[in-house]
């Protein structure tokens, strides 16, 4: 066996966590099955569905596209850590849900990161850029109209 | 009172987990001391297998162990029938279903040909390039004329032939007809359907407990209790030593019910021999191959026409697509051949198919399930006509529409359940008109006028089409009042994302006068309840919502007489709502649901004869016959006529699909099914080379549509309820995406003036390459 192993130290939701992995380890995999938190889907491995997505130091990344190894000192947000600490919904969570955003709820969570993401940069954007900003995450149930008018929706609420 | 919930658009119970990362997919299964699975696959379409040798494999570490189909024993069958052919005289049908790993030749891409199990995915996948095979290369087949010359090589040798079906269905008197009319137009159609390519693959969890002598088997599939009795059959255990859980499922359409994929088969097998729990998860590349697609037709059709554009007759022979194996039987052609006829008077049919062995993937029923096929062919046709006798082309779809007072409507064939093609109920002109005046028809030409002075090319699409929904056999459910006061539902079906955690719910809050939110359905656990067919053909919420509605309905009857025995009052003095059993009139004088449930589970004393425990019933329901959705969509697009970009300006759909429970699930299906039909319509594509591989097995090359290109669409609906269930309802699931075709290529044809240039779109799908491709030709 190669001693291909690496010690790495990362934040996940605000929390330390020390893990032994091999260097071909993927981000994702490290996330789904070393740390649990399985809330981080994967639809591809290949960099196109955006069903991995999560947050790099606050910037949307494809943790299909990563390896564990290199999150190492890093700070990852999942949707595991998208509610308040008591479990309130944040409003893009709440606006899904408003507007039936998602039917199997697969593709969900990396949308979730992803448009989060986009609304702390666009606190007003409109619908062409919303569109343009979801274009990256594929969802095969919703037709993503929901999903758009659910991103509408929670942006007007965060201003106001 | 409470509120009325039903035909409300109440919010899902299920989004809490979704939304937040809770929710339990196959993946998300993790058992102490787990083994993950990876398989070879062939990497050639047609092959005899001369030798395979895993030895080197088995010596790399972490590898525990590989099975070949030798290795298999008398656990190595063929799989079984899913669907057997429909009882349609003259039938041939060659039954050659699919095996859990090839054995003597593989026959598509994709097949697999060892199973390899390790410490990790990681480890498997590395064995998998340990393992040598020895192929002896054929010639595949893989176009569906040349399948069935003389000569062609053969994807079963012991058939003589590569036709796996070929059904003949009539109606009156095509020939006749045809001799009699003023106007016969013929051409060739090609359809491709895609793959349904859900954002989740497939995957499964076998866990066996020697002590307990229990499998634990978690599985995307759409039809748990099926796979349940069909593996303790194969396994030698009863079947209710076998539990199948459907957990969350990330989106099916079709392609995850298939009885059984070689993983299903194999994976729990595995488990018992090496009592450890195993898991394989499909990646997308495998998805590809390995899980069912939808794909091609070629139909040689013509229509028989009246002066006044009355359809006189449709005759259509056509080739179909069927793939290596024929599990499914005939589901997907007999789809096409029977929705071909669509809310029109057609007196006389004469459709001929055959069904095509190819050295490629299974094909099985993916959204729509073929009525795609014979939804295109017919508008296509009628769009023909229209032009052709210069009749206006909305006023050709009225004028053949099944008239409101000609229900039930009986069209003399055999429908894929077995029962005489009848469409239940309709009113189909009201919503040809609503889709009308909703894009805005009698204004369209001088919009387009202007816009064409302005250099831009608009064009617009109208297609009506009619979905078979809901058929048999049949669900069951279980309803129970916990003694907390809420209610469990269980029912048979698994769910991938039709929000049945909040339809059924709502059905038994109606009659149960009970908040939706404390109303817990479980679906898709053999634990749970272990009787139904599964989610397919757009029956979910018809047959297994009635289901439930029967048994809410019984357990109200329970509720109130206990409640009238407590109170010694008549049943007719009670209410039930917001929890409780009151008596009308006497302010206070109430018992809880709960308390009822509780006294009706008495710990002492005596019952009377005959008493049942429990507010509980379990019920089934099974209709006669399918109930017939209809609709009508209508588009307005913007072409470059440089790039044959292609922009949706304009989107309607209006649809009838009986009494409507949750409008704002209903929509959502609607929405998902559009979204689906553009892509099939406008670039998905399986492309595969004349040796059967193919060419854009990735998510990179094989486009899925995104925000940018499914436009907002507008929808309104009519209801005409079903006779055929006591709610009125008929299914919703595919009806978005199955006009999308015929919409397409009109409304191109009209952007560009096609038909004036020479040019007709018979074909789907129409990137903008094949339109340049197309329109070049005509130009020579
Ligand atoms: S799984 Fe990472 S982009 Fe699809
Ligand atoms: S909700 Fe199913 S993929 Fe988006």
């Amino acid at each position: 066996m190669d001693s291909d192993i690496h010690d790495i130290t990362l934040t996940v939701n605000g929390t330390t966590y020390n893990g032994r992995v091999e260097s071909r380890l993927l981000l994702s995999d490290f996330l789904r099955h070393d740390l649990k938190l399985a809330g981080t889907h994967v639809g591809c491995e290949h960099g196109v569905c955006g069903a991995c997505t999560v947050l790099l130091d606050g910037e949307p990344v494809r943790s299909c596209l990563m390896l564990a190894v290199q999150a190492n000192t890093h700070a990852i947000s999942t949707i595991e850590g998208l509610t308040s600490p008591g479990g309130d919904y944040h409003p893009l969570q709440q606006a899904m849900h408003d507007h039936h955003g998602l039917q199997c709820g697969y593709c969900t969570p990396g949308i979730l990161m992803t448009m989060t993401a986009f609304l702390d940069e666009n606190a007003s954007p409109s619908e062409e850029e919303v569109r343009e900003a979801l274009s990256g995450n594929l969802c095969r149930c919703t037709g993503y109209q929901n999903i758009v008018d659910a991103v509408m929706t929670a942006a007007a609420r965060m201003r106001s | 009172m409470s509120t009325r919930t039903f035909g409300q658009p109440v919010k899902r119970n299920e989004d809490r987990k979704l939304l937040t990362g809770q929710a339990l997919f196959v993946d998300d299964v993790e058992l102490p001391g787990m083994l993950h699975v990876a398989f070879l696959r062939s990497q050639v379409a047609h092959a005899n297998i001369i030798g395979i040798d895993i030895s080197r494999a088995l010596q790399r570490p972490g590898v525990i162990a590989a099975y070949t189909a030798d290795d298999l024993g008398d656990y190595w069958r063929h799989g079984p029938l899913l669907v057997p052919p429909p009882p349609i005289p003259g039938t041939i049908f060659n039954e050659r279903t699919h095996v859990p790993l090839a054995k003597g030749k593989v026959r598509h891409v994709g097949e697999p040909l060892v199973i390899v199990i390790a410490e990790s995915r990681y480890i498997a996948e590395d064995a998998l390039d340990d393992i040598d095979v020895e192929l002896e290369q054929l010639d595949a087949v893989v176009d569906l004329e040349r399948a069935l010359k003389a000569g062609s090589a053969l994807v079963h040798d012991d058939v003589g032939s590569n036709v796996s079906a070929r059904v003949r269905q009539t109606k009156g008197n095509y020939a006749a007809a045809a001799a009699k009319a003023d106007r016969i137009i013929a051409r060739r159609f090609h359809y491709e359907h895609g793959i349904s390519s859900p954002i989740e693959t497939r995957g499964v969890v076998a866990q066996w407990d020697q002590r307990a002598s229990q499998m634990t088997i978690w599985d995307t599939t759409q039809a748990p209790v099926f796979v349940r009795n069909g593996l303790a059959a194969m396994l030698g255990l009863n079947e209710r030593n076998v539990r199948v859980i459907a957990p969350f499922v990330g989106g099916g359409f079709g392609p995850k019910i298939m009885m059984f994929y070689p993983e299903e088969v194999l994976l729990p097998w595995v488990s018992m021999q090496l009592n450890r729990p195993v898991k394989w998860i499909e990646d997308r590349l495998e998805h590809f191959f390995a899980t069912t697609h939808e794909r091609g037709q070629i139909h040689d059709a013509e229509i028989a026409l009246a002066a006044d554009g009355r359809i006189l007759g449709i005759k259509d022979v056509f080739l179909h697509d069927g793939g290596a194996y024929d599990p499914y039987g005939l589901t997907v052609p007999i789809n096409s051949q029977c929705t071909l006829l669509g809310p029109y008077v057609v007196p006389n049919y004469d459709s001929t198919f055959t069904q095509v062995f190819t050295n490629l993937p299974i094909v099985t029923p993916y959204r729509g399930a073929g009525r795609q096929h014979g939804v295109f062919v017919m508008e296509r046709l009628l769009d023909l006509a229209a032009h052709e006798l210069d009749i206006d082309r909305a006023e050709i779809r009225r004028i053949n529409l099944i008239p409101a007072d000609a229900f039930p409507y009986n069209n003399e064939i055999i429908y894929q359940d077995f029962a005489p093609l009848s469409y239940d109920s309709g009113n189909y002109e009201p919503v040809l008109d609503m889709a009308l005046n909703a894009i805005g028809y009698a204004d369209f030409r001088q919009q387009q006028h202007e816009a064409r002075a302005q250099g831009r090319h608009i064009g617009l699409g109208i297609s009506c089409y009619v979905e078979g929904t809901g058929i048999g056999p049949y669900e069951g459910a279980k309803v129970q009042v916990q003694s907390n006061g809420k209610v469990s539902i269980a029912t048979g079906i698994g769910t991938q994302g039709q929000g049945h955690f909040t339809v059924f719910a709502q059905i038994a809050a109606e009659q149960l006068g009970i908040d939706v939110t404390d109303i817990d359905v479980v679906t898709g656990d053999t634990d749970q309840f272990y009787w139904g067919a599964g989610t397919f053909a757009s029956r979910g919420a018809v047959v297994a919502g009635n289901a439930v509605n029967e048994a809410a309905k019984v357990v109200r009857q329970k509720a109130l007489k206990l409640a009238s025995d407590l109170f010694e009052c008549s049943e007719d003095d009670l209410v039930i709502a917001d929890g409780k059993v009151s008596i009308t009139g006497v302010p206070g004088k109430f018992v809880t649901l709960g308390d009822l449930a509780a006294r009706a589970n008495p710990m002492r004393g005596a019952v009377k004869p005959g008493t049942e425990p429990g507010l509980e019933s379990t019920q089934y329901f099974g209709p006669p016959s399918g109930a017939t959705a209809n609709g009508v969509h209508a588009m307005i697009v913007e072409m470059d006529p440089r790039t044959f970009d292609l922009k949706i300006l304009k989107y309607v759909v209006v649809h009838d699909c009986g009494t409507v429970i949750n409008p704002m699930i209903l929509t959502g299906q609607i929405h998902g099914g559009v979204a689906q039909g553009i892509g099939n319509a406008f670039f998905e594509k399986l492309a595969f080379d004349d040796q059967g591989q193919l060419l854009n097995a990735s998510l990179a090359d094989y486009l899925l549509p995104t925000s940018l290109d499914v436009p907002r669409m507008e929808l309104d609906h009519t209801v005409t309820p079903s006779p055929l269930n006591p709610m009125g309802i008929k299914g919703a699931g595919e009806a978005g995406a199955i006009p999308v075709g015929p919409l397409f290529a009109q409304a191109i044809e009209d952007a560009l003036d096609l038909k004036n240039k020479g040019v007709e779109l018979l074909e789907i799908p129409l990137s903008p390459s094949r339109l340049f491709e197309l329109t070049r030709k005509a130009k020579g």
